[in-house]
């Protein structure tokens, strides 16, 4: 036994040297795929002029143009008219009255704002409501043709959804469905179905039957046996699908802007129609691609917990 | 309590019989154990009891009562399980008290109180009441498993193999205070084991099973003594039952017995002995020796006292009474004479 022999590490552990390298990796590859982000964030906070300036401008004065363009609509006034009015009362007033306008009223952004929650969060929520059920099925029930079945499941994702398109145009408008947060609503969960039946069919196999075997024979249903001590266990897998399903739905641009036009359209076609005076207005883009992220964002950062043990599929052992 | 008992019930997986045309009966008050290799249908037997899987053909009663297609939570039985069975999201508190706060049990607080804490306590896990049921040890949650059965009293405890996974010690005091517990309640116990110490010293009857059939249920002495097959005989004991082949002893047989079998206890060494003997290895265990010797090609081992024999000899004389002698016919079931 030598003296200097360094035991704190286990053999199993990375290396001090290894560690480094990981790390080094890692910042260099979040710096890169930070950029978008910064240029996101930077642009919104930046005035129509310096955002189109050229040479482009790093730093500028932060201004809140890009949002209040976002959250208004505009006309522009001639000078005689501006001065009759008067003195603007509010900041964003103000902002407004400085580009020779006034407002004229709210824009759509809220309203498409409030379709995107209601037919991402809705479109999950079934995705994983079905899901989980669905799963559980597959999972613990002799069913027959189940292989086959479940192959079904899977075979509907092996095209690209897109693919389908011109079918569903047309069902939907036979069946009134376009242009409407059930329609969607519907046409995403069934997307994300294949995918959130096998997710959760992993995660459900990993938890030994014998749970509910022995709930059942501790005098609970089947039923209470899956509220009580199935859905607990499972909670790590229906987070990771829930956020799996949620940014598919939240993101989708093709079906989205194919179905959707005034009542249920949804913030990935309405953004890129957000115009200014001669062209895009990017401040206002980017601010509402900066409020676009957020839901995202925020519903990974709560789902955190869980999903760190949930993306190794079910592999760590509680 | 209750009886329970099942008629002639089969149960295959697939192509495999787990279980074929098994019957017998649990008495009310009685502990029957189940003895039987890896794969026998041991487990299978009691889910079928629990109601766990439905049987293929025959009945179960509990109490009188045909609850073949009974589902498991109406039965009221209580089940100790091989594995896993511990609630991972629950304290140990909450995995006690579950089984007392079902719909079909209208208990008060305080009484699943006292009784959790009761249980806990006779199986000393008190102080791990508020442990989360994943941050326990092996045979801390084996104990707390079988305190989940405990806590209730059902019509019958099933119990697969509760002791397996504790130490020794653990084990022992475990099954004293089981077979205590069991006789103070008067509970039908059935439980299942693959340690034969563990059946004798549990059992009022044991049942021996191969695959899927019973072979012989009777008390532990019955069993012992009196085995119906040679299957039966090397089930209990340590060392096994000699079994060797009759014509080697020479004696006035039946034609139709073909094995003889002894037990090693029964084989006295001494100079006046009839049979020629060698030693092969001699086993110190302390008290007794286990004397290995050969004789005509067969091996034969006794349990002797240390003093009873010369260690320089090595050729010795045998007996063995006729009466401490079991016959069997070549398809090894029981001959009597
Ligand atoms: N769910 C199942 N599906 C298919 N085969 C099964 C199933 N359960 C048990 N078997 C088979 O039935 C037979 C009996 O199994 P069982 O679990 O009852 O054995 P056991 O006596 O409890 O064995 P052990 O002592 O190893 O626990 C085995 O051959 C086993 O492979
Ligand atoms: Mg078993």
């Amino acid at each position: 036994m030598s003296a200097s022999r360094d035991t704190t590490r286990s053999p199993l552990e990375p290396s001090a040297t290894s560690r480094r390298i990981a790390a080094f990796l890692i910042i260099l590859y979040a710096s890169i795929a930070f950029i978008p982000m910064v240029l996101i964030v930077s642009t919104a906070f930046k005035s129509v002029t310096d955002a189109i300036s050229y040479p482009p401008k790093i730093i500028s004065e932060p201004s809140l143009e890009g949002f209040v363009n976002l959250f208004t609509q505009r006309t522009r006034q001639s000078a005689e008219y501006l001065e009759t009015l008067p003195p603007p009362k509010t900041w964003y007033e103000e902002i407004v009255r400085k580009r020779n306008m006034v407002i004229a009223g709210p824009s759509r952004f809220i309203q498409r704002f409030v379709n995107s929650i209601i037919i991402g969060f809705g479109a999950t929520f079934f995705s994983v409501f079905f899901g989980t059920i669905a799963a559980y099925a597959f999972s613990r029930f002799r069913i027959p043709l189940k292989n086959d079945l479940l192959f079904f499941v899977l075979s509907t994702r092996m095209f690209p959804p897109i693919a389908a398109a011109v079918p569903i145009f047309l069902m939907y408008r036979k069946l009134g469905l376009s242009d409407s947060h059930l329609g969607m609503i519907m046409l995403y969960t069934v997307v994300n179905l294949s995918l959130s039946v096998w997710l959760l069919k992993g995660f459900i196999d990993e938890i030994p039957k014998e749970y509910e075997d022995a709930a059942m024979v501790d005098g609970y249903s089947r039923m209470s046996a899956f509220f009580k001590i199935i859905l607990p266990q499972a909670a790590t897998g229906i987070a990771a699908t829930a956020i799996f399903c949620l940014i598919f739905a939240w993101n989708e641009y093709a079906f989205a802007i194919l179905l959707t036009f005034r009542e249920a359209q949804t913030l990935p076609p309405f953004i890129p129609t957000i115009i200014g005076e001669g062209g895009l207005d990017w401040p206002a883009i980017s601010a509402a691609t900066m409020i676009f992220l957020l839901p995202v964002v925020v519903f990974t950062v709560l789902l955190k917990k869980h999903l760190l043990r949930g993306i190794t599929f079910g592999a760590v052992k509680r | 309590m209750s009886e329970v008992k099942i008629e002639n019930v089969s149960k295959q997986f697939g192509e495999i019989n787990a279980v074929s045309n098994l019957s017998f009966t649990v008495n009310d008050g009685e502990f029957v154990v189940l003895l039987g290799p890896t794969g026998a249908g041991k487990t299978t037997t009691l889910r079928l009891i629990a109601g766990l899987e439905q049987a293929d053909e025959g009945k179960i009663f509990i109490g009188n009562e045909d609850v073949t297609q009974a589902q498991p939570a109406k039965r009221d039985v209580a089940f100790v399980f091989q594995q896993y069975s511990l609630y991972p999201n629950y304290t140990v508190y909450n995995n006690l008290a579950f089984p007392l706060r079902s719909p079909l049990r209208s208990l008060s607080k305080d009484q699943i109180d006292k009784t959790v804490r009761d249980i806990a306590k006779t199986l000393h896990i008190e102080d791990k009441l508020k442990n989360k049921a994943t941050h326990l040890s092996g045979g801390e949650m084996q104990r707390v498993a079988l305190g989940r059965a405990l806590v209730r009293e059902p019509n019958i405890f099933l119990m697969d193999e509760p002791l397996s996974s504790l130490d020794a010690k653990l084990r022992e005091e475990l099954r004293l205070e089981l077979k205590n517990i069991q006789v103070q309640l008067g509970a039908t116990l059935l439980f299942v084991t693959h340690d034969h110490v563990e059946a004798t010293t549990m059992a009022d009857r044991i049942g021996i099973i191969k695959e899927g059939t019973l072979i012989q249920i009777d008390p532990p002495e019955k069993i012992y003594n009196d085995p119906n097959s040679v299957y039966v005989a090397t089930k209990l004991g340590s060392p096994k039952i000699n079994v060797i082949p009759s014509r080697l002893l020479n004696m006035e047989l039946p034609a139709n017995v073909e094995y003889t079998a002894f037990r090693p206890e029964k084989v006295s060494l001494n100079s006046k002995g009839t049979l020629d003997a060698r030693i092969e290895t001699i086993q110190n265990l302390g008290v007794e020796e286990i004397v290995s010797m050969s004789f005509m090609g067969e091996i034969i081992r006794a349990v002797v006292k240390p003093e009873s024999i010369s260690k320089s000899d090595k050729d010795i004389k045998i007996t063995i009474r006729k009466d401490d002698m079991l016959f069997f016919d070549k398809e090894s079931q029981r001959v009597y004479l």
